[in-house]
């Protein structure tokens, strides 16, 4: 049975009670150690009592289920379960510190700590997406920070496995989410699309960098509902001064229709972390909402409540992946080329959501002081982006699916491996130089991304015209 | 570890006789085996079966020797072991066969026993069912090699598929393995020379669609 009360001292299955930390609706949280782990622990314990919420015990059942499944930076750490007959509870790495929850009485927070919030969440969703799951309850509450900086997502009780059943699903037929951040499928039952992470990310954007939300607080079903036709008052409109290129981010994030958002978090991040690079459509001009008509139009819209069914998680991710080319620009390197664009030709042809980011490493001297002029005075890393978007133009890609980079660098191979690292790159598109004097005297650029980076690789070399009869 | 074999050890392959010679030596070094419909037909000319089976059937009867026959008569219908229950089919009524194949099937199989898991085949589907402590129903296509908690506080049903003849387009052998400590259930998928098994119940003159569909796994 369960336990009628616990208190501090307590002891369950080895773990003692500390602190009590946080009285929930759904839930208690202590503060527990243990002999021999110095690791600090959080005990999660249901409110299972007769008249609670039948919600709580499925979402505790839930958490159980995924968070032993998960790793990486971004989640705790599971330590241990408990039975539910005996006491039901589960142990995991307590995350120092407060939840973005403590934020709100400063908002509107500046652009930049905005953007750099976001960026960190994407990239945990990111990570958490790549793992099947979708989070589905993302809001201030439910994220917090390592000391070292990366967004941790915490309560997976809403959450999905594409590989476990959902018993949340089956079992209330209604949705399950928090008001102001549900993304519109989820109104409509949909609990499998990794993009309603994405919305409820643009709804924290929104809310953090207007200190509004946008979609109002309302509880009630007819209220919720709203979002799934009325657009919200655009940021710039609230803050003249609102970045075009930020509200373009944060209001494709909060798009009703899911195709339309950014196809992954990953997409969302790179966005995030290059905002020069951001296409600037219509959304980042905006400053009124959407005409009444166009309103009407779309509340009677069957097909906007109409819900589609979904692909598995991984298969989305899988079709949207940013692919990264690096071009060399030295002289007598079209052959080459020629190759490395036919390759991410090919790479791209079939994945209409895929993004490439072309790059490019501006060598530095390890002692001299470079100059960005060079003896003509032209910028030099201007001329290398120009040069990079015209290597890429055969391409013929949308401009929002292209970007172009010059990096700036000692050693080329590091260069790119950190790039590919920052910003999630799935797939390096890179040339390798025939035997030259060059390449002995450095090393094979190619040879040590292939080797060390920690996504796919494809090494293009030149047609091999001309080479027949050697051997 | 433990074998337990969920029944149906004759009756669409061409190796009866190989089969339940397996099973029985098995079964003598600890395995676990509850008796299928197909095996209860051997001894038993009124169970129905469709047609391509019962031309299995007689064949099979051939084949068998009176202690491979004895063995699969004996074979109980349902085996417990701790929570854990084994059939090879509904357990709320394992003599008649009937399948589940949809939450109310599970919900009659679930209620009728005490078992924490029933591990049953007989669909040659895989499938879980869950059953919530407020008794609501979850069903699930597993998918394979991904380790599933099998939560102590809700009842489940798994079907585990078929070893010998899947029906869900994928030719490979189904079946699953149990941790039973940490309570995790893992559905399996593995490939097979299904070309050679075909070839075999061709060269038996036996029906040639138990031959193809083998190779569509339907």
């Amino acid at each position: 049975m369960v336990k009628p009360w616990l208190d501090v001292g307590a002891i369950i299955d080895g773990f003692r009670l500390e602190e009590c930390l946080h009285q929930g609706g759904m839930a208690t949280l202590w503060r527990v150690s243990s002999a021999g782990t110095t690791m600090p622990m959080l005990m999660k314990i249901p409110k299972l009592a007769e008249g609670e919420d039948p919600a709580a015990i499925v979402s505790f059942e839930m958490e159980q289920m995924i968070l032993p499944r998960l790793s990486g930076i971004h989640v705790s750490k599971f330590v241990a379960a408990g039975d539910f007959e005996v006491q039901p509870y589960i142990v995991m790495e307590r995350i120092p510190g407060n939840t973005l929850l403590r934020r709100l009485p400063e908002l509107p927070l500046p652009y930049a700590e905005v953007v750099e919030i976001g960026l960190k969440i994407a990239e945990a969703l990111d990570d958490l997406h790549r793992q099947d799951v979708i989070h589905l309850d993302v809001k201030p509450s439910n994220i917090m920070f390592r000391p070292t900086g990366e967004a941790v997502l915490v309560d997976f009780g809403l959450s999905h496995h594409d590989r476990m059943p959902d018993l949340m699903q089956e079992e209330f037929r209604v949705p399950f989410g928090t008001a102001p951040y549900i993304s519109p499928e989820q109104l409509l039952g949909i609990r499998n699309d990794p993009r309603s992470d994405l919305f409820a990310l643009g709804v924290l954007l929104y809310f953090f960098s207007t200190g509004v939300r946008p979609f109002g607080e309302s509880e009630t079903m007819g209220g919720m509902r709203r979002r799934l036709w009325r657009d919200p008052v655009p940021p710039r409109r609230l803050r003249p001064d609102y970045p075009g290129w930020l509200q373009e981010v944060v209001l494709r994030c909060l798009e009703a229709e899911p195709s339309w958002r950014y196809p992954t978090a990953a997409q969302l991040a790179f966005e995030l972390s290059h905002p020069d690079q951001v296409k600037l459509t219509k959304r980042s001009e905006r400053l009124e909402r959407d005409p009444l008509r166009t309103v009407l139009r779309r509340r009677f819209n069957k097909d906007l409540t109409k819900s589609v069914i979904r692909p598995a998680t991984a298969i989305q991710i899988s079709s949207a992946p940013i692919v990264a080319a690096a071009v060399d620009l030295t002289e007598g390197s079209t052959e080459l080329n020629d190759a490395l664009r036919i390759t991410a030709e090919r790479i791209l042809a079939t994945l209409p959501s895929a993004r490439l980011a072309c790059l490019n490493v501006l060598k530095l001297g390890r002692i001299a002081i470079d100059y960005t002029l060079d003896e003509q005075g032209h910028n030099k890393r201007i001329d290398r982006l120009v040069a990079l978007r015209h290597w890429a133009e055969p391409l013929k890609l949308e401009t929002h699916r292209l970007t172009a980079h010059v990096l700036e660098a000692v050693d080329p191979a590091n260069a790119i491996l950190e790039f590919a690292r920052a910003n999630h790159i799935d797939h390096i598109v890179i040339g390798a130089r025939k035997n030259s004097l060059l390449r002995n005297l450095l090393g094979s650029v190619s040879a040590k991304v292939a080797a060390e980076a920690l996504c796919t690789v494809t090494v293009v070399r030149a047609a091999r015209a001309g080479e027949a009869g050697q051997s | 570890m433990q074998n337990v074999f969920l029944g149906d050890y004759v009756g669409y392959g061409a190796d009866p006789e190989w089969t339940v010679k397996t099973v029985m030596d098995l079964v003598e070094k600890g395995a676990m085996a509850v008796r299928g419909n197909h095996d209860n037909a051997v001894g038993n000319q009124r169970e129905q079966l469709n047609v391509e089976a019962q031309v299995v059937m007689e064949w099979t009867r051939g084949e068998l020797g009176s202690t491979e026959r004895r063995f699969l008569e004996e074979l109980p219908l349902v085996l417990k072991d701790s929570d854990r229950l084994y059939v090879h089919a509904d357990a709320s009524n394992p003599k008649s066969w009937r399948y589940v194949t949809s939450v109310e099937d599970a919900a009659r199989s679930i209620i009728a026993t005490s078992a924490h898991v029933t591990l049953c085949g007989h669909v040659h589907r895989q499938a879980l069912y869950t059953m919530s402590a407020t008794g609501k129903l979850t069903s699930f296509t597993p998918i394979a090699g991904s380790a599933i908690q099998l939560l102590p506080g809700r009842r489940w049903l798994a079907v585990l598929g078929s070893v010998g003849q899947p029906r869900d387009g994928n030719p490979a052998a189904s079946y699953a393995t149990l941790d039973t400590k940490r309570r995790e259930l893992t559905y399996c998928r593995v490939p097979y020379d299904v070309e050679e098994a075909a070839a075999r119940i061709r060269n038996k003159r036996l029906p040639t669609w138990l031959a193809d569909r083998l190779l569509l796994g339907k």
